[in-house]
C-alpha cells in the first residue's frame, strides 16, 4: 500500500494542500509536498519573512488562531516529508511533473497527485488599471500582511466580494488611510442574500464586524457603485466612479480592486481534466466528485483551485481529498470522518451561494468598458481590439486569442482570461459558457533560457 | 435538412493549402466551396513556425516554391493583412566543416532556380550577424527569404476565398463522401450536402482517410513539432534562422518576441499536441548556444500541432488515379507554410484547365501504389491517448 510504486505529490502548500499532507502522514504515508512560496500557508496565511515580528493577530486578525494551526501543521510536516518550497511546477505529463526551483529544472513522477493550486483575484480592468498604485486586492494584501507595506498613503478599496471589506479592515487597522470602500453590488443584494449566508453565523458575522468596524471609524463604504476610472499620468491620483447616475471622484495615490477570485487551473487543464461550466464561479472547472476525484484516475482536486470555497472549506477539502486517495489505495479511512467533511462542504456551498448573491457579478461591465480599456496587459490588447475581431465573426475565445494576442503573453490569460471572455460572450451575443475555454499551455509561468537540469 | 449546394468544385481542408484552392478558384470565376471541420487554419497552417523558406528544399519542390515566392511577394494585395511577412533572409548556419561541405553543395545543386544563396565563412558570418553563437563556423544566406504569421496568414487566405466568392464552413466536419457516377456527394457533421465534380483532398495530416477510402492508401505519419515563444526581447535577430542538419531555428518578431522551434512533441489525440517537456527543456538549454542573445530570457508559451508526413518527405499533390475529379494536395512534411498558396495554385489550375503550369509529377500519389502499400493504413503510432500523454520516458 506504502509501495514505492505509490508515490503521491501535492501541489500548493495552502490549506488544502497542508491538511491533505498532514491527512497521508497520519495514515503513514510520505507525499512530496511542492510549492512556489517561500513559507507554506498559501495565500490567505501568507507568511511573513521569518525575520520580521508582528504577532499572528497583527497579521491575520480574526483569522490568527487558523493561521497558527495550519502553520503549526505546515511546520510540523516540512522535517517528516520531502517539502520543496519555492518550487514552480511549470507542465505536466502523464504521471510527470516538470519543475523549476532556483533556475534549475527537474521533475517529480507521481503516481497520485492532489491539485491544490488556489486562486487569485478575478480582475475586471477599467481605464488605468495598469497605473503604478494600482493593485489586485490580492495583491493589496499580500504587500501588508508579508512585507508590512501599505500600496499607498491614501488608498480606494473598490469591486466587490469579502475580501473587499477584509482588506480595506486590515489596511485601516494597520494605521493606512483608507479613503473609501466602493462596492460594485448593491445593498438590497447583500439583504436579499440573508437567508443564505446565515447558514454560516461565524463567517456572517466576522463580514458584518468587518463592515461595521469601517463605518464605526468614519471610513465611508459606498455600494452600487461602479468603478468608472483610475486617473493619473505617471501614477495613480484619483479614483472616478459612478452611483445611482452620479459621477463622484476622490484623489488618492493607490487604488485596490477587484472582483472576487478566480481558480487557477492550468494545471490540471494540463493535466487532461475534463472541465464543466461553473455557473455560480462563472468559470470553467475541473470536474470533481464530491471527494474531490478528477476526471483522471489518480488525479485529486482540493481547495480553491477547483471552485472558490474559501480557506476554511480548503482545509476541509484537503482532508477529504486525501482520504479519498487513501480509500482508493486500499488503505482503512475514518468513513464517518468522510462523511462529516462532506456535509461541512456542503454547508459551506449554500453559504457560497448566499455570497454571490450578496456580492453579484457586475453584469453590465462587459458592454460597459469603453474600447480604450487595455483588458490583457501582457500583450496590450484593449477591449475595442477584441471587439473589433468579434464583429469580423469570431466567438471562439482561443480563436480570438489567435486574431488579437489576448491571453498569448506572460501571464496566459490568468490575468486577463475572465474579462476576456464577458467582453467576447456580450459582443457576440453568446452566453459565457457558449464561447469555448482558453485552453491552457505550458508553462504556467515563464521558463528561462539556460536551464541547469537535475538528473 | 439544409438544401443541396451545388458547386464546380469543393475543398476538404481549411488549412493554407486548401484556402489557397478555393482562392484561387473564386478568383477564377468558379463555384467552391470550402469545409473546414475546426476553424479555417487554426492546425498545422496557422500553428506552425512560420518561416517562410526556400532555402533547404529538396530540389523536386524549388519550381513551386519560386511560385510560391511570387504569390508571398503580392500577399498584402492577395489576402488583405500583411500578415507579418518579412522578406528578412533565411540563414542557414554550419557547426562544422561538414555541414558547410553541405550547404555548398546545396548551393551548386540549387543553381539555375533562382535562390541567389551566398555562402559566408567564419569572418562573414561574424561581420554580418554577429549575434550569431560561436557554434556556427559558417552559413548560407538566402536574403530573399523570410517569415510571416501563420495565425494571421493562413485564416487569411480563407477570408479572402470567401470575399472572392468561395462559400467557407467552418465548424463542418465531412462525416462522408460518394461518387455517384457523375459527382461527389459530401455531407458533413452539421447537416450540409454538398454536391461537386471537384473533389480536393486539402486535409493535412488527416488526408489519408478519404485517399484510402477510394482505394489509394498511403503511408502517412504524423509529426509534432515542439514551438517556444518568448517574451518581447531587444531587436537582434533580422533573419530567420535554421541550422544544417537540423536543430533548433528561430526568428524574431517585430514586437521583439523570438519564436523557436525544435524537436518532437507528442499527439494528445489525432486532432491535439503537444510540445512535450523533453523538447522544451532540450531547446531552453541548447538554444543560447547558436543565439547567446537569448541568455537570460524567458519562454512564455509553448505549442505544436499535427503535420502529416509521407516516407520520403514530399508532398502528394495532383489528380487521382483512380477517381476521376478527385485531387489531393496534403503531406507537406512540416514546411507546406511557404509552397501552400502554389499548391493551392496548382490544384485550382488542374480544375480549371486539367493541367498544371508546373510539372507535379514528383509528387503524384501514384508512387505509394504498391501491392505493398495497399496493404498498409495510415500508422498513428505516435498519438498517446490524453491521460497517459508522455513526451519521453
Amino acid at each position: 500500500m506504502n509501495s514505492p510504486e505509490n508515490r503521491i505529490a501535492i501541489v500548493g502548500a495552502g490549506p488544502a494542500g497542508i491538511r491533505a499532507a498532514q491527512t497521508l502522514v497520519a495514515h503513514g504515508l510520505n507525499p512530496v509536498l511542492v510549492d512556489e512560496g517561500l513559507r507554506g500557508g498559501g495565500q490567505i496565511y501568507r507568511r511573513q519573512p521569518e525575520n520580521f515580528r508582528r504577532t499572528p493577530k497583527d497579521l491575520y486578525g480574526l483569522e490568527a488562531a487558523k493561521a497558527v494551526a495550519v502553520h503549526a501543521a505546515m511546520d510540523a510536516l516540512a522535517t517528516q516529508i520531502d517539502y520543496r518550497p519555492q518550487t514552480l511546477v511549470w507542465n505536466a505529463e502523464d504521471q510527470r511533473l516538470d519543475t523549476l526551483r532556483d533556475g534549475r529544472a527537474g521533475h517529480i513522477d507521481y503516481s497520485h497527485l492532489i491539485v491544490a493550486t488556489g486562486a487569485t483575484d478575478r480582475v475586471l480592468p477599467v481605464s488605468g488599471w495598469t497605473l503604478p498604485g494600482a493593485y489586485s486586492l490580492g495583491a493589496a494584501q499580500i504587500a501588508l500582511k508579508y512585507q508590512g507595506c501599505a500600496i499607498g498613503e491614501q488608498v480606494v478599496f473598490c469591486g466587490s466580494g469579502p475580501l473587499l471589506y477584509l482588506v480595506a479592515y486590515q489596511y485601516a487597522k494597520a494605521g493606512a488611510k483608507v479613503l473609501a470602500v466602493l462596492d460594485s453590488s448593491p445593498f438590497l443584494a447583500q439583504c436579499r442574500a440573508l437567508p443564505h449566508l446565515l447558514g454560516q453565523p461565524v463567517t456572517l458575522a466576522k463580514g458584518l464586524y468587518y463592515r461595521g468596524w469601517l463605518s464605526a471609524n468614519g471610513i465611508p463604504v459606498h455600494q452600487g457603485v461602479s468603478l468608472e476610472r483610475i486617473e493619473g499620468e505617471r501614477r495613480v491620483t484619483g479614483a472616478v466612479w459612478q452611483q445611482n447616475g452620479k459621477q463622484k471622484r476622490l484623489d488618492c495615490d493607490a487604488v485596490a480592486f477587484a472582483h472576487a477570485l478566480r481558480s487557477e487551473t492550468q494545471l490540471a487543464d494540463l493535466l487532461g481534466c475534463n472541465f464543466d461550466w461553473n455557473p455560480l464561479n462563472r468559470a470553467w472547472l475541473p470536474s470533481r466528485d464530491s471527494a474531490g476525484r478528477s476526471s483522471v484516475e489518480g488525479v485529486y482536486l482540493a481547495g480553491d483551485g477547483a471552485g472558490i470555497m474559501g480557506a476554511d472549506a480548503a482545509e476541509m477539502a484537503g482532508e477529504r481529498a486525501a482520504l479519498a486517495l487513501l480509500a482508493d489505495l486500499g488503505h482503512t479511512v475514518d468513513k464517518a470522518r468522510s462523511a462529516e467533511l462532506q456535509r461541512k462542504l456542503a454547508t459551506i456551498e449554500r453559504f457560497r451561494h448566499g455570497l454571490e448573491t450578496a456580492f453579484p457579478f457586475p453584469m453590465d461591465w462587459a458592454a460597459k468598458a469603453p474600447d480604450e480599456v487595455l483588458v490583457c496587459r501582457c500583450e496590450e490588447v484593449s477591449a475595442g481590439e477584441i471587439r473589433a475581431v468579434v464583429d469580423e465573426g469570431h466567438w471562439e475565445i482561443n480563436r480570438v486569442k489567435a486574431m488579437c494576442r489576448v491571453g498569448m503573453g506572460r501571464c496566459q490569460g490568468r490575468m486577463c482570461g475572465a474579462a476576456a471572455a464577458e467582453i467576447i460572450a456580450q459582443r457576440s451575443g453568446r452566453a459565457p459558457d457558449q464561447i469555448g475555454r482558453l485552453r491552457g499551455q505550458a508553462p504556467i509561468k515563464p521558463l528561462p533560457f539556460g536551464m541547469e537540469t537535475e538528473q | 435538412m439544409s438544401p443541396l449546394i451545388e458547386t464546380d468544385a469543393l475543398v476538404i481542408g481549411g488549412g493554407i493549402v486548401g484556402a489557397s484552392a478555393a482562392l484561387a478558384l473564386a478568383l477564377k470565376g468558379r463555384r467552391v466551396a470550402l469545409l473546414e471541420r475546426d476553424f479555417c487554419g487554426s492546425h498545422s497552417s496557422g500553428v506552425n513556425y512560420g518561416g517562410v523558406r526556400r532555402q533547404g528544399r529538396p530540389l523536386s519542390q524549388l519550381p513551386l516554391s519560386q511560385r510560391a515566392h511570387a504569390i508571398w511577394h503580392g500577399l498584402s494585395d492577395l489576402i488583405g493583412i500583411d500578415g507579418e511577412y518579412l522578406r528578412s533572409g533565411h540563414l542557414k548556419l554550419a557547426r562544422s566543416e561538414r555541414d558547410m561541405a553541405a550547404l555548398e553543395a546545396y548551393a551548386q545543386a540549387s543553381q539555375g532556380f533562382g535562390l541567389d544563396l551566398q555562402l559566408l565563412d567564419c569572418a562573414q558570418l561574424r561581420a554580418r550577424f554577429p549575434w550569431a553563437g560561436d557554434v556556427a563556423v559558417g552559413a548560407s544566406l538566402c536574403a530573399d527569404d523570410g517569415h510571416a504569421n501563420p495565425r494571421l496568414v493562413s485564416p487569411a487566405f480563407a477570408s479572402a476565398a470567401q470575399r472572392a466568392g468561395a462559400q467557407v464552413f467552418e465548424q463542418s466536419a465531412v462525416v462522408d463522401v460518394n461518387h455517384d457516377g457523375n459527382a461527389f456527394i459530401v455531407r458533413t457533421s452539421n447537416g450540409l450536402t454538398l454536391r461537386t465534380p471537384w473533389l480536393l483532398n486539402c486535409a493535412g495530416a488527416w488526408a489519408g482517410e478519404l485517399a484510402a477510402q477510394f482505394g489509394e492508401p498511403v503511408p502517412m505519419h504524423t509529426s509534432h513539432p515542439a514551438m517556444l515563444v518568448t517574451e518581447p526581447l531587444p531587436m537582434f535577430m533580422d533573419v530567420s534562422t535554421g541550422v544544417e542538419g537540423g536543430g533548433i531555428y528561430a526568428r524574431q518578431v517585430a514586437r521583439g518576441n523570438c519564436v523557436l522551434g525544435g524537436g518532437q512533441g507528442f499527439g494528445l489525440d489525432s486532432a491535439r499536441a503537444r510540445p512535450g517537456q523533453a523538447a522544451v527543456l532540450e531547446i531552453l538549454r541548447n538554444a543560447a548556444e547558436l543565439y547567446p542573445p537569448l541568455t537570460g530570457a524567458m519562454a512564455i508559451r509553448t505549442w505544436s500541432g499535427t503535420e502529416g508526413y509521407l516516407p520520403d518527405r514530399e508532398p502528394v499533390l495532383g489528380p487521382s488515379i483512380v477517381q476521376p475529379g478527385l485531387l489531393h494536395g496534403f503531406g507537406f512534411a512540416g514546411s507546406g507554410f511557404q509552397i501552400g498558396p502554389a499548391a493551392g495554385e496548382a490544384l485550382a489550375e488542374l480544375v480549371c484547365t486539367g493541367t498544371s503550369s508546373i510539372a507535379l509529377d514528383a509528387f503524384s500519389i501514384s508512387r505509394f501504389q504498391t501491392a505493398e502499400s495497399k496493404k498498409q493504413s495510415a500508422p498513428t503510432d505516435n498519438v498517446i491517448t490524453l491521460h497517459k500523454g508522455r513526451s519521453s520516458q
